[in-house]
């Protein structure tokens, strides 16, 4: 096969779930050279940013809209869902590829375009739309208003572009997990994060369809002057806050929700301890699927919702915390009493615990309707969703790629490298949020280009506290070099990897290192039992794979006091 | 690729993948028009003088296509029929009868966008017009599209291959058949 057949073209939902990969790590990068440019604004008002230069209100507002854009719609999307749901549902599944693998060549296509699309932005007279992630009309319709009549139309149609591509992908997700299932995997024996991976995906469906009607009527809005949003021709610039929100917040747990399965699946295996109530956490899973449709108002407090309407979103909003607090107390009785190994990915699993802890948490301030009078709009709501994506995104991505790159690219990964990575991530992390929730508390408002403008926020010890947050951040985004380093080495070195690094029992790890086209010279056959068995203690191994012939000890008819005969027979007599 | 994954002939399931998908595809589909036919009913709860506004709509033009496009979906059924038990002759004759009735609907719609036009009656008059043309023009897509789909699989019938893909696009036609159900009324009929 030529190279554009093998890495372009591919229909290999391996090369696809890559290109998913690489394209969301490049966005990432531009999404993080963004924010280094307008963090260095808000800090040292109006220097000349190295690397970039003096940054105008225009373009300020360009980057923050660009960076929340892109972090979310082009960095944890693509990664969390596509990337690893390519790689990982026909691997984990015991298939060779996804039922529709033109479709899923078709959906990385529209993707990419979308990306080009988002980028070409801007580099158009006036450059990209500044108009916020949550584009509200009439700004964004308006270009008298939002001063990009280019960048806004075209910021829209990546976006809508996007959305197609993820429809597609995502339809390719549900219908191979339901139909490309290996002989033996049924619904309680699939891994815990495939399911989160597919009921994201069944979020994302249900939730964008309005938001794809909402954003055809701003595109006419914005191009051919209809009238959809604007109050003076009979519209409702409201009706978009509902569509975008309706969308916007089961958007949260489509992210989430792959990167809670991720670590399930680390934490199972690096603890050496069967998963704690995997049913408890496919149901609290669907709970909070059902949940996030109908907490979005939480969002428009302040937009002049009816008061009585705010206070059922904050119940609904309150009540949401309950499942993923469930699912957080069933991850910690998954490790309790386990032999935890504290090896890079296991280092990521738990500091998603931690950090999302804190994210989680702070939500329940905004969630109640009074407090969020006071603190909508300030750095405390900028605080609190990043304690919630950059665990989801960041944190979820590095514990994903450092636990499955043995098996993506073939090669170990540093340990020692992965580890200094961690820390330096963590760290700065932690220092550059907890003062913008100070800063927010204070009354620091969002989307201000220049404090020094108002005297009771440009205070020195406001400005100690930007500086500690930009200088974390750059050491922060400094530190991501060192994993770029322990990338490029580990793929450089020799030393191959074997096929089963951390004794693992889902069925990826019985292919080869990396897997060939079509993942197994022979499909696995059959699927014995749940992809959590530890540590059994009927058995001398301290792990038990899918595919190895034997009784489910999940069976009701299972007896203790296995050994490898009478088993044997008990399969037969079953089969 | 020489051969197709083992993956796309698989059906853990139980229902055929090809029918799946577009029960999946149809759920997005729902949302989407779903959320579209929710703005409007919002949008029309408030404002009464919309009723004036539908009575410009053509009730007689509209009824003439619901008939056909319900007659069209009979025809697929019939295609339908006729794929299952592989007489392909008569299936293709079914789909073309199917593909003419999108035609009979697209030109009568189209002479309706004419004379309201002409009429003054254009997407910016009132948002009830902006609705009008933005819901009726994505159904239209869709009965584009379906028209073309069932071009390609006509094709493929007339060779005898993939005959479980008018199963598919029936189900797809239905669907389109359905909004149609919801637009007629909400549109034309409400005054």
């Amino acid at each position: 096969m030529s190279f554009w057949e093998k890495y372009v073209f591919s229909t290999d939902h391996k090369v696809i779930g890559l290109q998913y990969m690489f394209t969301g790590l490049f966005m990432a990068a531009i999404g993080g050279f963004f924010v280094y440019v307008f963090r260095m604004q808000l800090a040292f008002p109006g220097i000349s940013v190295p690397g970039y230069g003096e940054v105008t209100p225009l373009a300020y507002n360009s980057l923050v809209t660009n960076h929340g854009t892109i972090m979310i719609f082009w960095f944890a999307m693509p990664v969390l869902i596509a990337a690893f749901g390519n790689i990982l549902i026909p691997l984990m599944i015991g298939c060779d590829d996804m039922v529709f693998p033109r479709i899923n060549r078709l959906s990385f296509q529209i993707f990419l375009l979308s990306a080009i699309i988002l980028i070409a932005s801007f580099f158009v007279p006036n450059g990209g739309f500044g108009g916020a992630w949550t584009s509200y009309p009439p700004l964004s319709a308006n270009a008298e208003y939002n001063a990009t009549p280019l960048g806004a139309p075209m910021w829209l149609i990546a976006v809508a572009l996007e959305f197609v591509a993820f429809l597609l992908g995502g339809i390719n997700f549900i219908t191979t997990l339901m139909n490309a299932r290996a002989p033996g995997m049924t619904m309680y024996r699939i891994p815990i994060v495939l399911w989160m991976i597919v009921i994201a995906s069944i979020l994302f469906m249900c939730s964008v369809g309005p938001l794809i009607a909402g954003a055809v009527m701003l595109l006419f809005d914005q191009t051919l002057g209809t009238s959809f949003y604007n109050p003076a021709g009979g519209g409702d610039p409201l009706l978009w806050q509902h569509l975008f929100w309706f969308f916007g917040h089961p958007e949260v747990y489509v992210v989430l929700l792959p990167a809670m399965g991720i670590v399930a699946e680390i934490m199972a295996t690096m603890a050496r301890k069967k998963l704690f109530g995997y049913k408890t956490i496919l149901y609290s899973v669907i709970a909070t699927g059902i949940l996030s449709f109908v907490v979005w108002a939480h969002h428009q407090f302040i937009a002049g919702i009816d008061p009585r309407m705010a206070n059922l979103f904050t119940v609904t909003t309150l009540l949401i915390s309950v499942p993923i607090a469930e699912l957080c107390f069933v991850y910690i009785a998954t490790l309790y009493g386990g032999s935890i190994t504290f090896n890079t990915p296991m280092l990521w699993a738990l500091s998603f615990m931690v950090e999302f802890l804190i994210g989680g948490i702070t939500g329940i301030f905004l969630g109640a309707s009074g407090v969020d009078i006071f603190f909508h709009d300030t750095y405390f709501v900028v605080a609190h969703f990043h304690y919630t994506f950059v665990p989801i995104a960041i944190i979820g991505f590095y514990a994903g790629i450092t636990y499955w790159f043995p098996k993506i690219f073939g090669k170990m990964l540093s340990d020692r490298l992965g580890k200094i990575h961690f820390w330096g991530t963590i760290i700065p992390f932690n220092f550059i949020f907890i003062p913008l929730f100070l800063l927010g508390a204070a009354g620091q408002h969002r989307r201000i280009w220049d404090f020094s403008n108002y005297s009771d926020l440009a205070t020195p010890e406001f400005f100690n506290l930007r500086v500690i947050a930009t200088v974390s951040l750059i050491v922060m985004i400094s530190f991501q070099f060192v994993f770029l380093f322990n990338f490029i080495k580990s793929l450089r070195s020799k030393e191959k990897a074997p096929k089963n690094p951390w004794d693992a029992n889902t069925l990826e790890w019985t292919a080869d290192s990396p897997p060939p086209h079509g993942n197994w010279p022979e499909l696995p056959e059959k699927v014995y039992r749940g992809p959590y068995e530890f540590s059994h203690p009927d058995r001398e191994s301290d792990f038990w794979p899918q595919d190895e012939p034997g009784p489910d000890p999940d069976d009701p008819d299972y007896k203790s006091g296995y050994s490898p005969d009478s088993d044997i027979e008990s399969s037969s007599t079953k089969a | 690729m020489s051969q197709a994954p083992i993956a796309t002939s698989r059906s853990a399931s139980g229902i055929p993948t090809a029918r799946l998908a577009v029960w999946w595809v149809l759920a997005s589909e729902i949302v989407i028009f779903g959320g579209l036919i929710m703005c409007y009913l919002m949008f029309r709860l408030h404002h009464e003088s919309w009723a004036y506004e539908a009575e410009a709509t053509k009730t007689a033009a509209g009824a003439f296509n619901t008939f056909v496009l319900l007659t069209s979906s009979l025809f697929v059924v019939l295609a339908h029929n006729a794929a299952e038990k592989k007489d392909t002759v008569k299936a293709v004759r079914y789909i073309w009868y199917t593909i003419f009735g999108g035609f009979v609907f697209m030109a009568v719609k189209a002479y309706e966008y004419t004379s309201e036009i002409s009429h003054g009656y254009t997407m910016f008059k009132s948002v009830f017009w902006s609705f009008y043309y933005l819901a009726t023009g994505l159904h239209g897509f869709h009965v584009v599209c379906g028209m073309f789909i069932m071009w390609m699989i006509s094709r493929d019938v007339k060779k005898g291959k993939n005959l479980h893909r008018v199963e598919a696009i029936g189900i797809y036609w239905h669907f389109v058949d359905v909004v149609w159900i919801f637009l007629f009324p909400l549109l034309y009929i409400a005054k």
